[in-house]
């Protein structure tokens, strides 16, 4: 039979997100010698702009939703949700880095320019419905922000952080890899439902070994990349050496579009063995929660403190991974947006403090910043009351809608375990705002420059966001429910 | 927009005004916050006089679909217990305003703020009528309290903000597990339609389960009571908070506790509540006699209120558990009097710190020459502490002990030690702070009561002489609803269905024939 690959119209508007990053990408690198000296700042602008592009491009997207490209890629519900949110935290990270980036001398166009090529690697994983497209996001992703996360080369911290990164990352690419092909090996195809189908066949029962097989050496991959336990321990040190923009950007974005992808593949492909996986996830998420919270209580440096919480929040996603039902891939995808928001503000205020060469973002730093900046320390309040779960703040409602969907999944124990977790976690969160508002101002707070508009609509913007998020849960909730039943 | 909902947007827009006011406008602040809680208290009287009584249920209802899926109601009401609870609430924020009004010069604009969420939080705790409303006030009454300890305190502030911080929310987490619970089991958080559909038996636990949720919900209001032995926490925020903290923390935060025992673990669990009152109320007894003792070897005056407070908490939760209706209604009653009484004490005694400078009894002596108008107020409330007729305490101890005797006549025993004890220790204190030999430091550094000061402490002490008194003004709205939570904790489960046992207007009129 013969096949037409020519993409037509719709599926040109289906990859709209991915063609207008990538060609920004491009145009920002011709840019580059002409603008880099004059006009420092422009790049940031035109990748703004292209975010917002792209923003438009996702929503023309889902005007026509549907498979693309002999059903390589799928624009549902569930993958515009994704792309919305990864644009958007590229724009968070854009924002956050002007002040960054001029602080530290660094060239800004090569870092946009990544920067896109990264999210729009993000953007294909997302949307892909075949394990080769998937692979191949990953890695359009994960490469550029190899090179990020050492984009300051004459930094030691920086180079010893994107070694580690992109060897481990490699290596967990090529467990990622094997799974797939062992995958391919038994089902014949590598399109996420078509496995489904060929798993729900009776005939091919004997090859189940394999399978599960395949479905833990994709499980060693994905969760490395979602730093959840017991392959987190590159994330501190990661996100401690790399520059503290790169770490907010990497502690979001990657991340909510590799737990995407984690969803999509073990909810659609690995469907017929969940009872063979959710043990490994239950384990993964209590270990993830529990190594994250204990080991930040004694942080001392904010950067791998927010690190180690990055880690916890990923077991709590892997809860609602492990709940294994619609409310709870939509409680996951509500989480990461919260998430979202409250670690880029977070991590907004760290690049605010953390001065030339980063050499101020120790927990003590923050002293008396209560008193010398009482804005900025207010919204840290509040994005630390979100990372706790206080009501009325994002971060509750995602919380209580993850462990609402594992109690309905009778996951009960894995339920009390995970909100004793985030008492702990409380701790370590309060810890920033006793130094806060509690301590007298020390050096830094007290010769602390005043806020840059760009780092202020980096934290206005997650703050107004959580907010909403946390008053008015509803509008992205129900959006989330409704896509949520595309991944199966 | 019904009165109650307006008693929660007023102190809540008030909070936001607050905040916007300029830095250097401090006086302004606290006019400011000063006028919009008085403007609360007064509407809340409106809550008083527009109760009917006679009404079972509850009064003053808004019910509105705040989120639709899950379906979270924003769903307020008050009864006979959450009238008098709320009302106490806005009673004494204008009064916890008043005296911080010198004492608080640091970031001033932010602390009376944060009285103000304060009250939003204990007015919406006691209103809320969906357990997940609930939770959201339970715990935004939690950052306000945490910061006023933290910032305004005194020198150990900071490990007594962050105990009393941790220990609320590792409770408040376990509740949290429950209300979820019980909601996939419902599909709702309405508590009436829960209350009800475990009363027509449409929602069944199993005996384990039901045992468990109690415990998590237990938990959470045990910590915050405190029941021995989880009030750790509680001598050291008190030692460490402001005034104003230690008084809105003992006189309304504490009834949290007790407040949610009455209306969510006796209604909801009523098998479990029984089958586990033996254990509670031996926990109970234990801290009535140890807060005693322990609060009599007190060298600080404030934590010798504080064990105090850990003494007469102990009645309460004698009394719920007892399940009679006198037990009950001297337990709601004894949370109001408890409220007015140590509150007061809280305020002489932040008063005296004012002036002195220290809480240590053995920095006072001879104050009663010094300074005779605090020392009479001072022992107006001394006496209301220790229940002596006439004044309020006596009342809510007095029918604790006659509802515990009529469950077992061996827990009165037990807890009457507790009334004896809280004379000694009280009036032993008196004696050193207030009389003998006039103490170094003390002559000439204690000037009486000023005109504010006259002003924050008269309505309390006119609220300990009405209570202690007109017991009717308050008594019978609170049996009402205390006979409705008793009959629903008679439900247990054989009976659910069907329900012989005494109707709530022989249990009320009993009650009331027998006081």
């Amino acid at each position: 039979m013969p096949v037409n690959f020519a993409p037509s119209s719709d599926d040109l508007l289906r990859f709209a997100p991915e063609i207008i990053l990538s060609l920004a990408g491009t145009l920002l690198m011709v840019l580059d010698p002409l603008f880099a000296k004059k006009m420092p700042k422009l790049f940031g602008h035109l990748s703004i702009a292209a975010f917002i592009l792209a923003m438009f491009g996702t929503a023309a997207a889902w005007s026509v939703a549907g498979p693309a490209y002999s059903n390589l890629l799928i624009v549902d519900g569930f993958a515009t949700f994704f792309r919305f949110l990864v644009l958007g935290i590229g724009i968070v990270a854009v924002l956050s880095s002007y002040r960054y980036l001029d602080r530290e001398q660094a060239e800004t166009g090569e870092y946009h320019a990544l920067l896109l090529f990264s999210v729009a690697g993000q953007c294909l994983m997302v949307a892909a419905n075949d394990l080769i497209m998937i692979f191949i996001g990953l890695e359009i992703s994960s490469i550029a922000t190899y090179i990020l996360a050492g984009y300051l080369r004459n930094d030691r911290r920086n180079n010893e952080a994107a070694l580690k990164y992109f060897l481990l990352g490699s290596f967990a690419t090529g467990f990622l890899l094997y799974g797939i092909a062992l995958i391919y090996g038994v089902t014949g195809t590598t399109q996420l439902d078509m496995i489904r189908a060929s798993l729900a066949n009776p005939a091919n029962m004997p090859s189940f070994t394999i399978v599960r097989v395949a479905a833990a050496l994709m499980f060693v991959g994905l969760g490395f990349k979602v730093s959840g336990a017991p392959f987190q321990v590159w994330a501190p040190d990661v996100y401690q050496g790399a520059p503290a923009p790169v770490s907010a950007f990497m502690a979001t974005a990657p991340k909510a579009a590799a737990f995407a992808i984690f969803l999509r593949i073990f909810l659609t492909a690995f469907q017929q063995i969940a009872t063979g996986w959710e043990p490994l996830i239950w384990i993964s998420a209590l270990l993830s929660m529990t190594i994250g919270n204990f080991a930040a209580l004694t942080q001392s440096n904010l950067k791998r403190m927010l690190a180690y919480s990055s880690i916890a929040h990923a077991g709590y996603i892997l809860v609602a991974l492990a709940a294994r039902s619609e409310i709870g891939t939509a409680a996951a995808m509500f989480y990461l947006a919260a998430y979202a928001l409250m670690n880029l503000g977070a991590f907004a205020v760290v690049i605010h403090i953390s001065g030339k060469g980063e050499r101020t973002v120790n927990v003590n730093d923050l002293a008396g910043l209560g008193k010398r900046q009482p804005l900025t320390a207010m919204m840290l309040t509040v994005f630390l009351l979100s990372l706790i779960g206080v009501p009325l703040t994002g971060g509750f409602f995602g919380k209580f809608y993850i462990f609402q969907a594992a109690i309905q999944s009778n996951l009960v124990w894995l339920t009390v375990l995970g909100l004793l977790n985030s008492a702990v976690a409380a701790y370590y969160y309060l810890r920033l705002m006793v130094v806060m508002y509690m301590h007298e101002p020390g050096e830094v707070s007290n010769n602390l420059e005043p806020l840059t508009p760009g780092l202020r609509l980096a934290m206005v913007l997650p703050l107004i966001g959580t907010f909403f998020l946390g008053v008015m849960p509803g509008f992205v909730l129900g959006f989330a429910q409704r896509s949520a039943g595309f991944v199966k | 927009m019904n009165l109650l909902e307006l008693l929660i947007l007023i102190p809540s827009l008030g909070f936001i005004l607050a905040l916007l006011i300029p830095r250097s406008q401090d006086q302004a602040v606290r006019l400011f916050t000063l006028t919009v809680s008085l403007i609360t208290f007064v509407l809340s009287l409106g809550l008083a006089t527009g109760y009917q009584s006679g009404q079972a249920g509850q009064q003053f209802v808004s019910d509105r679909i705040w989120i639709t899926n899950p379906e979270i109601h924003w769903h307020v009401g008050i009864d006979g217990i959450s009238l008098w609870l709320i009302i106490l609430s806005t009673f004494l924020t204008p009064i916890a305003i008043l005296i911080s009004w010198k004492y608080v010069q640091d970031r001033v604009k932010e602390f009376f703020a944060f009285l103000l969420l304060l009250e939003v939080g204990l007015i919406g705790v006691f209103a809320a009528w969906d357990l997940f409303l609930f939770y959201v006030f339970w715990e935004v009454v939690l950052v306000p309290m945490y910061f006023l300890i933290g910032i305004w305190g005194h020198d150990r502030r900071i490990y007594a903000a962050v105990k009393f911080f941790l220990y609320t929310m590792a409770g408040s987490v376990l509740m949290l597990a429950a209300i979820i619970f019980l909601y996939n089991r419902a599909g709702t958080f309405d508590y009436a339609v829960i209350l009800n559909g475990i009363g027509s038996g449409r929602i069944m636990f199993t005996h384990g389960e039901e045992t468990l949720l109690f415990l998590a919900f237990f938990i959470a209001f045990a910590i915050k009571v405190p029941l021995f032995p989880l009030h750790t926490w509680l001598p050291d925020a008190h030692v460490e908070a402001p005034s104003a903290g230690s008084l809105m923390l003992a006189s309304v935060m504490l009834k949290m506790g007790t407040y949610g025992l009455v209306r969510f673990c006796l209604p909801m669990f009523p098998t479990a509540a029984r089958e586990n009152a033996p254990w509670i109320i031996v926990l109970a007894i234990i801290g009535i006699v140890y807060g005693a003792l322990v609060a009599m070897v007190q060298p600080n005056m404030k934590k010798l209120v504080a064990y105090s407070s850990v003494s007469h908490l102990g009645f309460v939760v004698l009394g719920i558990f007892s399940f009679t209706q006198m037990g009950l209604d001297g337990a709601v009653y004894q949370m109001l009097n408890h409220g007015i009484s140590t509150g007061a004490l809280f305020i002489l005694v932040g008063f005296m710190y004012e002036r002195r400078h220290s809480l240590a009894i053995s920095d006072y002596g001879g104050v009663a020459t010094v300074a005779p108008w605090l020392s009479t107020v001072f022992l107006v409330t001394t006496l209301a502490s220790i229940g002596l007729p006439m004044l309020n305490n006596f009342v809510g101890e007095f029918l604790i002990l006659q509802g515990s005797a009529q469950a077992n006549f061996t827990w009165t025993v037990f807890a009457a030690l507790g009334v004896i004890l809280s004379a000694c220790y009280m009036l032993w204190m008196y004696q050193r702070v207030f009389f003998g030999e006039v103490g170094e430091g003390v002559a000439g550094h204690l000037p009486d009561l000023n005109f504010r000061e006259w002003a924050c402490i008269v309505p309390l002490v006119i609220m300990m002489v009405w209570m202690g008194i007109f017991t009717q003004t308050f008594l019978p709205a609170v049996s009402e609803t205390n006979a409705k939570v008793l009959e629903q904790s008679r439900m247990n489960q054989p009976l659910r269905v069907a329900l012989p046992g005494p109707s709530i207007a022989r249990i009320a009129g009993g009650a009331a024939h027998a006081r």
